[in-house]
């Protein structure tokens, strides 16, 4: 597969502080790809980087063929963009935005009004293409956003906390979008988030990125699989003891525990291990009331890599007001 | 992707400029607001401070029995000795000109830090819009709106009096539009250039006020230069309203002043060399706050 990005040792300093530390990453033409991290991580120094609207102070990124240090310009042409905080004109309306930044693109105006028309009607706007911004609900904004970030037809997309502060229902819609564009144009899709759930839902490739590094990449599953695997819960009949030794004894078992009749353990893929314990217990009359296999969350996978939960996380000030004042628009 | 070639390097720029100009126009309460200030010294301060009257109406020396035609005479010399002209509401009205033009001007740094707290700039700064082009929309829209507040402030001095050259040909009035204009690119683009890390509007609004007042009062707006103190004249001298109200008085009111070359050489020289650290400053410092 060809490399729609290529991060090669991309590093940022502001003064002592680095925000991101070498990272290196690819990501291919038409897939998701998400950054996972909490506020502070490095996510949105990324983004910017990526974006040419910040300079790297070390490596560099080849995007689309184009490298952001020496062809910016080139970069910026075949890119769309949706930061985090909201970024239309709110004393225009939504069509003149889109409009606005088609002209920014030098498409011509023909050309421009037919794309503003559908991409509106693609994020279910038209009926307030018409409206003032600043009437607009957080949901509403976010979809404009996205429409301002598709209108030069971008071959990468890069969504920056696409679904910041909004609430369940929006977000789901949101990525409904996301993927009904990526269907419609084969976008590749580059986007952070901090929340788990999406990631792991709608990203085909995840990155864990913490303090600037990169702790992990690969598929939601390869992450889970790296864990550990699935934790089985099997509730037994019968000497428990001994099936504890059993199931000790099977190939690719860790972390076993016992509490009362439940034994609990972690095996590497548990869709095809537990038909083997349950054969392994029956030989031995042991019979087995209960079992669920429950696959590791991406909480875990962060536990895991990170050293610690992510929902326990603020970040660094200055991110965490920015976050805090992006969320106060979006309720607005 | 052959995109490039098909954006000229001034693309986006009109579109940019016109995203400001809607606003304004669109929302006509700012236009009134800012007419209200110079069209307040215009009627106000310009119809009663009447030297015209204060020096001949009722004149008179107990012990001297002046003719009332000899003290008309001297009172007309001193005024034209001094302002050019008997009528110094005319003289005053040409201030006002440049008084709309400088406040105006001075507002396009807020503008950049609008764009940069409200999120805008950074998805400007995402487009291939040309980064100079991104600060000379605001000059533009800067020039654009003075000329036309410009425009009606001098409809309203007309008709509260002020007497054009009786021999104005449409020449003298494009001239004198340009004289505004640059001087509007010139303080349009400084205020722009220095507003372009800035995410605070207090300080651009401090910096506003601080300067706008000194800089009507050290110029030849309201007085001649000569009848300021030896400290203030060298202000004055090197200051861009002085030039522009020595052209539009020699233009519209038909007032003897200073070579007019040397006045568009220095306002031409300013328009183009604070425009040009603009437009060379933005590339570098507007990407990142």
């Amino acid at each position: 597969m060809e490399t729609a990005i290529k991060a090669i040792n991309l590093t940022k300093r502001y003064g002592n502080f680095t925000a991101v530390d070498h990272i290196n990453f690819e990501v291919y033409y038409g897939e998701v790809f998400a950054f996972l991290g909490p506020n502070g991580a490095g996510k949105t120094t990324t983004i910017k980087m990526l974006t040419t609207v910040t300079r790297p102070t070390e490596g560099t990124a080849i995007v689309g063929g184009y490298d952001v240090i020496k062809q910016p310009a080139k970069v910026r042409e075949i890119i769309g963009v949706t930061p985090q905080e909201y970024t239309s004109d709110e004393d225009l309306t939504g069509w003149e935005n889109l409009m606005l930044v088609a002209a920014l693109y030098g498409i011509p105006k023909k050309e421009a009004k037919e794309r503003a028309a559908e991409l509106l009607d693609l994020v279910e706007l038209s009926y307030a293409a018409d409206r003032k911004v600043e009437t607009y609900s957080g949901g509403m904004r976010r979809r404009l956003e996205i429409a301002m970030g598709l209108i030069n037809r971008p071959i990468i997309l890069f969504l920056d906390e696409p679904t910041l502060g909004l609430d369940a229902q929006t977000r789901a819609a949101i990525w409904d979008y996301v993927y009904r564009l990526r269907k419609q144009y084969g976008t590749t899709i580059f986007m952070t988030t901090h929340y788990l759930e999406e990631a792991d839902r709608y990203a085909e490739r995840i990155a864990i990125i913490d303090h600037g590094k990169i702790l992990a990449i690969g598929t939601p599953k390869e992450l889970k699989e790296k864990v550990g695997g699935d934790v089985i819960t099997i509730e037994v009949s019968g000497d428990v003891n001994l099936a504890r030794k059993v199931i000790e004894g099977i190939e690719g078992v860790t972390g076993v525990s016992v509490d009362g009749n439940t034994i609990t353990f972690k095996v590497r893929n548990g869709n095809t291990a537990a038909p083997i314990i349950l054969e392994a217990l029956n030989k031995l009359s042991i019979r087995a009331t209960s079992i669920t296999i429950k696959e590791p969350t991406m909480d875990e996978v962060f536990l895991e890599f990170t050293g610690r939960r992510l929902r326990d996380e603020e970040g660094s000030s200055e991110d965490f007001m920015r976050f805090m004042r992006t969320i106060a628009r979006a309720r607005r | 992707m052959g995109m490039s070639t098909r954006l000229h390097p001034l693309h986006g720029l009109w579109s940019l400029t016109n995203r400001e100009l809607a606003k304004w126009y669109k929302v006509p309460v700012i236009l009134i607001i800012s007419l209200i200030q110079p069209i307040v010294w215009l009627a106000f301060f310009g119809k009663s401070m009447n030297f015209a009257t204060m020096f001949t109406n009722g004149l008179n020396i107990p012990g001297l029995n002046i003719p009332k035609q000899v003290i008309d005479e001297v009172a007309a010399e001193v005024l034209k000795a001094n302002f050019g002209t008997t009528d110094y509401f005319s003289f005053l009205a040409v201030g006002m000109l440049s008084f709309i033009t400088l406040f105006t001007s001075l507002q396009s740094g807020m503008s950049i830090v609008w764009d940069r707290r409200l999120g805008v700039l950074s998805k400007l700064l995402t487009t291939p819009v040309p980064r100079g082009n991104i600060i000379m929309a605001k000059v533009l829209n800067s020039m654009i709106r003075s000329l036309v507040q410009s425009t009606i402030v001098l409809i309203i001095a007309i008709m509260l009096g002020m007497k054009l050259n009786p021999s104005l040909n449409p020449l003298d009035v494009l001239g004198a539009y340009a004289a505004l204009a640059l001087m509007s690119m010139g303080f349009a683009s400084l205020f722009v250039t220095l507003a372009l890390r800035s995410t605070s509007w207090e300080s651009q609004m401090a910096i506003m006020n601080l300067l706008n007042m000194p800089l009507m009062f050290a110029s030849n707006s309201f007085y001649p230069v000569k009848s300021m103190p030896w400290w203030l004249k060298p202000i004055a001298l090197i200051n861009p309203l002085t030039y522009v109200n020595d052209i539009n008085r020699q233009l519209l009111l038909g007032i003897t002043g200073q070579s007019l070359v040397l006045d568009y050489a220095y306002l031409i020289a300013f328009a183009v060399i604070f425009s040009a650290i603009g437009v060379v400053l933005s590339w570098r410092y507007l990407s990142e706050a």
